[in-house]
């Protein structure tokens, strides 16, 4: 995806939390989410790890604070009303059910909504973890944002992960730059609820590695 | 007169043993008890210690310089890779350190677990990855979950901006993150602070930290 795609996926995603959502955006990708959630009047209290609750941009230059920064330690300003808290309490809420929507990125997620997006199965790299188990299963809803396919033009939604899993059945949407796809129990098939209309659905198809279902959908789109 | 205060740093870091394990407070450079870390890298019978902390370190600084002294010979983690974690990947790569990865949950409720009287707990994180391999797991009312083990620490190190003379803390942001649980966990706490104030300053209503959990505190 380039920038833009970027973007108007990020759109996509943040026209799909609804005001007063408490959501975690995962570091990388999900990010951008935030740039959008603003848009009109809207609220939307964000959730990061190290412990707040919120509304928060980057720190301009000149107010940046060791002290304050986000999941991916990047500094951030507090706009009012926020509320920080320990790491237990972050993660109790996570896994206590309390966040509605968690945006994570992958490398793949099947289409019973198993996840893999902590480690490569590279024996050669570090292993790191960090919140991503954690993310993964604490949300009411976990959204992933990632690319449709991966580099060699493979399918990244598939039937069964081949990379090691970050949680199992956990993943309740996928947004890509194809489209929006709710996955299923059996694993079987993914619904589409929107799909990129500069694509036909024989291309779609042919993109995803478990059948997909576009009865939802208007004939038209 | 109860004061936790101390003056005398190397006494207070002197309490770490060979063997120790020591929970260090910390996300990535918030809430890094670096005075404290310095003054560890300094006490000559503190080897072979456990380390608890969420990071690995970054450049040579903090956590980095610890490992690099040759003093840790496990790490107990969430994300011990960051881009510039050199120290631990050389360590790492030649065996030299031993790798224990937590989800950064677990390792949270794991302290809380310790210092809360909890035997072990039944958790959904990591139920069917590799960081569940060989641990009991259960299914309670249709949700599967794996029992993890309270986290045992004989002394955390830990960054507090204000202390009372019983121990009572205040934190900066988010440099509070795994202070209040590392603090609750460890035998024996020891806090660096920014700033001692008296006894009645701090509001009841807003200490984060009792001073039950904290057993000495020194200011930076």
């Amino acid at each position: 995806m380039n920038t833009e795609e970027r973007s108007l996926l990020a759109a996509r995603i943040a026209a799909d939390i609804p005001e007063g959502a408490y959501v975690n955006l995962g570091i990388g990708m999900p990010t951008l989410v935030a740039n959008h959630l603003a848009d009109g009047d809207k609220e939307v209290i964000l959730h990061t790890e190290n412990g707040v609750l919120g509304r928060w941009i980057d720190a301009p230059e000149g107010e940046q604070d060791p002290d304050l920064v986000n999941a991916g330690k990047v500094p951030i300003k507090l706009l009012p009303g926020a509320a920080i808290f320990h790491h237990a309490d972050s993660f109790a809420m996570m896994r206590g059910g309390h966040l509605d929507i968690c945006v994570l990125g992958a490398f793949q997620v099947a289409g019973n909504g198993d996840l893999a997006n902590w480690h490569t199965g590279d024996p050669d790299a570090i292993p790191a973890v960090g919140g991503a188990m954690d993310l993964a299963i604490g949300a009411k809803q976990t959204f992933v944002m990632m690319d449709h396919v991966d580099k060699d033009g493979h399918p990244k939604i598939v039937a069964n992960l081949t990379y090691p899993p970050t949680g199992l059945g956990c993943v309740t949407r996928v947004y890509t730059n194809y489209g929006t796809f709710e996955t299923c129990s059996d694993g079987t098939k993914v619904r589409a609820l929107f799909v990129n209309p500069a694509l036909t659905r024989e291309e779609i198809v042919r993109s995803t590695g478990v059948e997909v279902d576009f009865s939802g959908l208007h004939p038209a789109d | 007169m109860i004061d936790k205060q101390s003056n005398d740093l190397a006494e207070v870091i002197s309490k770490i043993k060979e063997g120790d394990t020591v929970a260090i407070g910390g996300f990535g450079g918030a809430g890094s008890p670096n005075m404290l870390i310095d003054a560890l890298i300094k006490n000559e019978a503190a080897k072979n210690l456990i380390i608890v902390t969420n990071n690995a370190g970054q450049k040579e600084e903090g956590i980095a310089a610890l490992l690099k002294a040759g003093k840790v010979k496990k790490i107990v983690c969430s994300y011990p890779r960051m881009k510039d974690s050199w120290v631990f990947e050389g360590l790492y790569r030649k065996g030299d350190i031993e790798l224990e990865l937590v989800p950064q949950g677990n390792m949270a409720e794991r302290l809380r677990a310790s210092g809360a009287g909890i035997g072990a707990f039944f958790t959904p994180t990591g139920f069917g990855t590799a960081l569940a391999e060989g641990k009991e797991t259960r299914e309670i009312d249709g949700v599967n979950y794996v029992l993890e083990y309270p986290i045992r620490v004989d002394v955390a190190l830990i960054k507090a901006a204000a202390a009372d003379r019983y121990g009572n803390l205040i934190y900066r942001k988010t440099a509070r993150n795994f202070g209040p649980v590392m603090a609750m966990a460890a035998e024996t706490t020891i806090a660096e602070v920014s700033e001692v104030v008296e006894a009645g300053k701090l509001d009841p209503e807003c200490v984060v930290t009792p001073g039950i959990y904290v057993n000495f505190f020194i200011k930076v």
